[in-house]
């Protein structure tokens, strides 16, 4: 009975190292054999950098114009953050009104529907119209799409918590309130860090969708603009620092989002558990 | 098996129960439970639960046990008569203050808490603080033999430990009763003996009063003071046994295969073939 508590072992058999090592190194090792296979490729058969550019060309170019791309980048990732935790406010409160009571739910819901299944692409010249700012409008697209995957899942989670935990509840005469934060939130949690997740990754896909859409140029542009301008400018080799940029913070955003939810979650929720047999 | 002996009695040899007592604890009067869909789950059923009482409610599925004990937990309401609680001060809810402990079927505790944050939880709802409430808890996990898991949580643990962190919880308030649905119908046969001793040894130390929802004539037997045999469609009691203890509590591996035992077990036995066999009330 006692072992049942002690927690799993880590690292203590060797194998398990090596296993970890291996994790790490076979996809370094073939992201490093791809960069090669492409850079001799461009080299032998002498591809002009306009049609494809060597991976060193890319490395070259992202050092020597880290000038214009960094801040660009800077923009793309203030948008992408505050539409994301706008969308994750906005997503809980929302939810959260929506349980309540079901013709809330009824009356309600329709339009959040309509925003999501409406392609952000024809909605975003409406709101550059509307909305004076062009930053603040592509944020505005940004959130509409990261907002309904936070929603729907919060409201799936905030609807799947045990019944006989809520009649305990109700025996102990819990106040609304008492049932929102001490079961019904924490209960909702792993469905909110799936909706993280998405929204992270949807947050930043829509904010390089509504600034191609914007087309905006000057100081405050972001990486998407600078991409598109690359392309105009037959800078290929910039299109693909740019491109590396917007791929490395993807990746950032799934990683952060991933170890937040591990975080948070890895004490009792079946998903972040290690199965042992 | 002569001596009633216990030994965390605080109070020493004194440990041999009042036979019923005439004051009742809840008290059913014609009480009928029908579905919103039709079904008529009790129909009519009245019954007195002394305080004291091990009461068992024994009956095949659909018969309205659990219907019964969600009522009297006031969970669900009667469609007729009453429930009353002629010793309890009733609160603002319309419920009994703090009187009431229930065990369900699953352990039904919060995965993302800690053994002790579980345990603790009706006491939190009730707008006490951890602080001034620690050694409550941490001695009703004790009479559950978990004071060392109190850090542990639920998905650690084994489902008969997690059904004791639900037995502790429901402790916790010292409620007047103590009700069970079924609560070690999913635990292997070894835990469940260890936990019937457990909640008779509870029942005694504590001087609980328990109304305890079972399919299993035998558990019925071992444990119970009184056995409300109930019948199906609609749901009734059918036979009120009460069963004498005449050696006192003791309930023990020597009374398992004692010839008293089996003589009890093949008379409830004979009570539930009656039930399922007799015919429905002449109201249905």
């Amino acid at each position: 009975m006692d072992m049942a508590i002690e927690p799993a072992s880590t690292d203590e058999t060797p194998g398990l190292g090596r296993s970890r090592l291996l994790r790490v190194a076979v996809p370094a090792i073939m992201l490093g054999l791809t960069l090669l296979a492409w850079e001799v490729y461009v080299r032998v058969n002498a591809v002009p950098p306009y049609i494809l550019p060597a991976p060193s060309l890319v490395a070259q170019t992202l050092v020597k114009d880290w000038g214009t791309l960094y801040p660009a980048l800077l923009v793309t990732l203030r948008i992408t953050f505050s539409a994301l935790i706008l969308a994750l406010i906005g997503g809980t409160l929302l939810a959260v009104l929506l349980v309540q009571s079901k013709w809330v739910e009824l009356a309600l819901y329709p339009y959040a529907v309509i925003l999501q299944v409406t392609p952000i692409v024809a909605i975003a010249p409406l709101i550059l119209v509307y909305v004076s700012s062009t930053q603040a409008a592509i944020m505005i697209c940004a959130f509409l799409v990261a907002f309904f995957p936070i929603l729907s899942n919060m409201v799936q989670g905030l609807k799947s918590v045990d019944h006989n935990l809520l009649n305990l509840y109700d025996l102990y005469g819990a106040s609304r309130w008492q049932q929102l934060r001490l079961l019904k939130l924490p209960a909702a949690l792993p469905y909110f860090m799936t909706g993280l997740k998405i929204g992270g990754g949807l947050s930043l896909i829509a904010a390089v969708v509504a600034e191609f859409a914007a087309g905006s140029a000057g100081a405050g542009s972001g990486l998407a603009f600078r991409l598109l301008e690359a392309q105009y400018r037959l800078n290929i080799p910039r299109l693909f620092a740019a491109l590396v940029l917007l791929s490395a913070t993807g990746v950032a955003i799934f990683a952060l989002t991933s170890v937040v939810a591990w975080l948070s979650l890895r004490r009792w929720h079946e998903s972040a558990l290690a199965r042992e047999n | 098996m002569i001596e009633a002996v216990s030994s965390g009695t605080p109070d020493g040899a004194e440990a041999v129960p009042v036979p019923a007592s005439p004051r009742s604890v809840v008290s059913l009067r014609d009480v009928t439970k029908r579905f919103s869909n039709g079904t008529l789950a009790l129909s009519r059923m009245t019954m007195d639960i002394r305080k004291g009482e091990f009461v068992s409610l024994l009956g095949p599925s659909g018969c309205g046990k659990s219907t019964a004990l969600r009522i009297i937990a006031g969970l669900g309401r009667a469609s007729q008569g009453m429930v009353d609680w002629p010793a309890s001060r009733i609160g603002r809810d319309g419920r009994p203050d703090a009187d009431i402990g229930f065990v369900f079927q699953e352990p039904t505790l919060m995965p993302w808490k800690p053994v002790f944050d579980n345990a603790f939880l009706p006491l939190r709802l009730k707008g006490m603080g951890k602080g001034e409430v620690r050694d409550r808890v941490m001695g009703a996990l004790e009479t559950v033999g978990l004071k060392d898991f109190a850090k542990a949580y639920p998905r650690e643990l084994s489902g008969g430990m997690r059904m004791r962190v639900s037995i502790a919880r429901a402790l916790v308030t010292d409620p007047k009763l103590l009700l069970m649905d079924e609560p070690f119908g999913a635990l292997d046969e070894i835990t469940r003996q260890k936990l019937n001793d457990d909640v008779l040894r509870l029942w005694s130390e504590k001087d609980l009063t328990v109304v305890f929802v079972t399919h299993s004539v035998f558990e019925a037997a071992y444990l119970s003071s009184r056995i409300a045999v109930m019948g199906a469609r609609p749901g009734r009691v059918v036979a009120d046994m009460l069963l004498p203890r005449p050696e006192g509590r003791e309930r023990d591996e020597g009374f398992r295969s004692s010839d008293t035992y089996a003589d009890l077990c093949r008379t409830v036995s004979q009570a539930l073939v009656h039930a399922i066999a007799a015919p429905a009330a002449e109201d249905a």
